[in-house]
């Protein structure tokens, strides 16, 4: 059984737009940087993807990238693109085709089990050489949970408004306020 | 804009609204298959009355009494995850090459290393994602599909709670896959130490995939269906009664 995710649906863009932001920073800076007798070396989650990817380990280097980087992303913007606030109200171009989408993609990004890999990583490492957290850590450790709550919207809801629109349309009442 | 949804009628949701009305365990509920109802697999509306290739009005997706092959495409999947859970296990997902030798790491060779280490914590953690919880899905897996294709009655609640376990602790067998990728990105200091993946990865993310797909397609309802027409259903999710007469005012305000 699920609750009704309707009355969370006003926070639901600003944390929208913070897990946008903290994307950001998140994928642009080093997450870790190594320190082993004076050389160092640092990478970013899309330098652990290139490394992957030319080490001819090209499916696994799609896997990360997908479940890191593009699923999550993709389903922030769609969910950015329903929430923003339109003339055209629920019926917006593609509502339809972005909802199922945004359904298919939902189990498959993988952000928070990622931040575990990297704290894994980083107890592995810190045997051989010195560890040091860079931005993006942090950043990655808001971002989870921040998309947690954005993560447990249920799209249903949207579809839900759908239905009332459609439901509006054919009863007496026409062009009525925009119904979200 | 900000429409309170409680004020609306509670009729418009079928589905939902009924979630409320029902006690949820009630011996002899009547299925939705029974009366003739269809659930959207995507949006969620409730129809009734509709034909074999009908679409859902609100989402334009097929309707489906049943995921479409459910059975047929989880063993698929699944043959192919015990495959692939072979070498996963027994390749190398890592080599670590220093200026004194080279270390080849399994799996299970991961683990033990932390847990001779001292951080018995973290092999604790990584034992769990990526031994145990592969293993866990895989066997009830098979276990939800055998019972499934048998009609068997045997446990379904504890069978339904089974599933609901598994689509949940899915994702996070991805761990190793993960900490792999950033070790490799991370140890590239030539000459000096550097870390490439195994091929063994490249099976263990297979794994993970094909069990998450092979939970996805197998659809719990069939765990409730019964032999011959499947008259009876148990307590499931979407077999509410009650529904009808919601869904009627919906139907009758549709063809308006």
């Amino acid at each position: 059984m699920e609750r009704d995710t309707g009355s969370r649906q006003q926070r639901l863009l600003p944390l929208t737009v913070a897990s946008l932001i903290l994307f950001v920073i998140a994928n642009s800076f080093p997450i870790v940087q190594i320190e082993l007798q004076g050389l160092s070396s640092q990478t970013t989650l899309i330098g652990a993807v290139k490394v992957l990817g030319t080490e001819g380990m090209s499916l696994v280097a799609l896997l990360v990238l997908a479940t890191t980087i593009l699923f999550p992303l993709l389903q922030l913007l769609v969910l950015l693109y329903l929430l923003l606030p339109t003339a055209h109200g629920v019926n917006r171009p593609g509502i339809r085709t972005l909802l199922r989408v945004m359904q298919m993609v939902r189990p498959w990004g993988m952000v928070e089990v990622f931040l575990l890999g990297v704290l894994v990583a980083v107890v592995k490492l810190s045997n051989m050489a010195t560890v040091i957290p860079g931005v993006a850590l942090w950043a990655f450790g808001a971002l989870t949970i921040v998309l947690t709550a954005v993560v447990s919207f249920n799209p249903r809801y949207l579809w839900r408004s759908l239905v009332i629109a459609r439901m509006e349309d054919a009863g007496p009442v026409k062009d009525g306020e925009p119904v979200r | 804009m900000s429409a309170d949804t409680h004020s609306l009628p509670d009729s418009s949701f079928p589905g939902e609204s009924a979630a409320h009305a029902a006690p949820a365990l009630e011996p002899a509920v009547s299925s939705a298959i029974a009366a003739n109802l269809r659930p959207c697999h995507h949006c969620g509306t409730v129809w009734e009355d509709a034909h074999d290739d009908a679409r859902c009005e609100v989402c334009h997706s097929p309707l489906h009494v049943r995921k479409i092959d459910s059975l047929n495409r989880t063993w698929a999947f699944l043959i192919a995850a015990c495959i692939m859970y072979i070498p996963a296990n027994l390749m190398p997902v890592m080599t670590t090459t220093t200026l004194l030798d080279e270390q080849q790491d399994t799996i299970m060779s991961g683990i033990i290393y932390f847990w001779v280490e001292g951080s018995w914590e973290l092999a604790i953690v990584v034992f769990i994602a990526s031994f145990l919880v592969p293993l866990f899905k895989l066997v009830s897996l098979i276990i939800l599909t055998v019972s499934a294709r048998r009609r068997s009655s045997w446990q379904r609640l504890q069978r339904a709670k089974l599933y609901r376990v598994v689509e949940s602790i899915g994702r996070w067998s991805m761990l190793d896959v993960f900490v792999v990728s950033l070790l490799t990105g991370l140890v590239q200091i030539e000459g000096f130490a550097k870390i490439t993946a195994g091929i063994g990865v490249a099976a263990f993310g297979s794994v993970v995939v094909l069990t998450m797909l092979a939970s996805m397609s197998f659809d719990p309802r069939l765990i409730w269906d019964q032999d011959e027409d499947r008259e009876e259903q148990g307590p499931d999710e979407n077999t509410r009664p009650s529904q009808h007469a919601d869904l009627q005012e919906q139907q009758k305000k549709d063809s308006e």
